[in-house]
């Protein structure tokens, strides 16, 4: 597939999000939602809270089953064996391709069982299958990245949130994933960890990774996004460049959202 | 009194011996339990209806009969239906397929409790059945049900008590053969009781100290 074949010239879509449903029981929580990042993007998904945005990003990779529409990771169906049709993918098939996205979590949702470095190696060995040397290997230097090698051998109760976060991030981006997805990673921080996390999700944005992020960080999705997608009630409301988006956003809600945030 | 205690004491190597059976018989009959208990647990929290249908009533079933008629229709009932053991192995067999159910309920338990988070990260990783379970699920359910796995170790230390009425040779057999050729029957069975007790102190302790490494990994 040529860059050209995906429309905007800016890539092909690594992921795509087709009319996008889900309910739980009355509640209507994604209504129809659709978007697209290229490869290489970072697309930033704002939204009051309860607005939908973390139970998108949780039917991406099936967590949650979404009731209707489509969500490609590159030429896979994610949840379907193929394109078209409705038989369920197995087990087996769905973990595949649930090991090709990286999730970094609200909560982190490290393994506490495990240390620093386990953590980080476990899905390569034991998802991925790859020897330990080399899996230890690339922990290594993905925790010099994040600032934590010194950390290695420590249980995650032993960290900061903020450590905790990075070590996070280290564990999704060792799986060598063809996108990241980001549940408010900032969210469960205290104020003063936060930038620490932001910066390290600002250099992978900036080196050109594939990202789908949840925040309410205002300033990283301006400074960062290449496009900002605004969810209100489960529905996409606006979607724009950043620059566009914080300038003046077309929607009523968008700019109520907006001044909430600038008020600050 | 002080007499029958040394008569007692002329003969501890065969309370050593009881004890020594009684420890083999406990150790090996908890890692059995233990571990068809890991596969039960499974079982029970299959997304298959008929699977925890079915392991909820046979645990169930192992729960509720009592553990000395258990012993018994191993030893002497299970020989009609052409299944002979001996006294050993029907004592071991009944301890474990006793154990098996509580240890299944017991990790079934802790396993409902665990938080939902680092299950999402296993499936979100890629891990799912057997690789999800043994990898991200068991050791953090073992983790935390620690203080029940050592509760359920010192009652199934009592239980080998029991094993005595199909003559197998364990602690409260051999007290009880000591006290009928000598007459000694208090000082015979506080030894065993000393005995029981020391068992049961070690085990406590030795929970202790792993609830101290099992503390910084939840």
């Amino acid at each position: 597939m040529t860059d050209a074949a995906d429309g905007d010239g800016d890539g092909p879509a690594t992921l795509r999000v087709l009319g996008l449903t889900k309910t739980f029981g009355d509640n209507i929580v994604l209504d129809g939602v659709s978007l697209s990042v290229n490869k290489g993007k970072t697309v930033c998904l704002l939204g009051p809270s309860g607005s939908g945005k973390s139970t998108l990003l949780r039917c991406v990779n099936w967590l949650e089953r979404p009731d209707q529409g489509a969500i490609f990771l590159g030429p896979t169906r994610v949840g379907f064996r193929n394109a078209g049709s409705r038989i369920p993918m197995t087990a087996r098939e769905l973990a595949q391709v649930r090991a090709r996205m990286g999730m970094v979590f609200q909560h982190f949702n490290l393994w506490p069982h495990l240390t620093v470095l386990e953590n980080i190696i476990e899905a390569p060995m034991h998802v991925l299958r790859r020897p330990r040397d080399k899996a230890v290997h690339t922990a290594e230097t993905l925790l010099k990245r994040v600032g934590l090698i010194e950390k290695r051998n420590d249980f995650p109760s032993r960290l900061s949130g903020g450590q905790k976060q990075r070590v996070g991030i280290a564990r999704a981006l060792a799986m060598e994933p063809e996108v990241l997805l980001f549940d408010e990673p900032t969210s469960a921080l205290d104020p003063e960890t936060v930038g620490e996390v932001i910066a390290v999700m600002r250099t992978l944005s900036t080196e050109g990774r594939t990202m789908l992020v949840v925040t309410h960080e205002m300033q990283f999705a301006r400074e960062t996004a290449d496009e900002i997608v605004f969810i209100d009630r489960g529905r996409i409301v606006e979607k724009s460049a950043p620059q566009l988006f914080f300038a003046c956003p077309h929607t009523e809600r968008a700019r109520q959202f907006l001044q909430r945030y600038s008020v600050r | 009194m002080i007499r029958d205690f040394s008569i007692v004491f002329e003969n501890v190597d065969r309370l050593l011996i009881g004890l020594m059976n009684t420890l083999v018989l406990s150790t090996s009959g908890l890692l059995l339990s233990l571990l068809i208990g890991i596969v039960f647990a499974a079982a029970l929290m299959a997304d298959n209806r008929f699977v925890v249908r079915l392991t909820r009533a046979l645990v169930d079933t192992m729960r509720c009969i009592p553990f000395l008629l258990l012993a018994y229709l191993v030893y002497y009932a299970l020989p009609s239906l052409g299944l002979n053991f001996n006294n050993w192995t029907s004592g071991l067999l009944a301890i474990v397929v006793y154990n098996a159910g509580y240890m299944a309920e017991i990790l079934r338990g802790v396993w409902a409790q665990l938080p939902r988070e680092s299950i999402d990260a296993g499936s979100a990783f890629g891990f799912y059945g057997w690789n999800l379970y043994l990898r991200i699920i068991l050791p953090q359910v073992v983790l935390a049900a620690i203080p029940m796995i050592g509760n359920q170790s010192i009652q199934v230390i009592k239980d080998t008590a029991f094993l005595m009425i199909i003559a197998v040779p364990e602690l409260t057999h051999a007290a009880s053969s000591i006290q009928s050729k000598y007459y000694v029957p208090f000082a015979a069975f506080i030894s065993a009781v000393a005995l029981y007790w020391a068992m049961c102190s070690v085990i406590e302790a030795g929970v202790r100290r792993v609830e101290r490494i099992a503390q910084v990994r939840r």
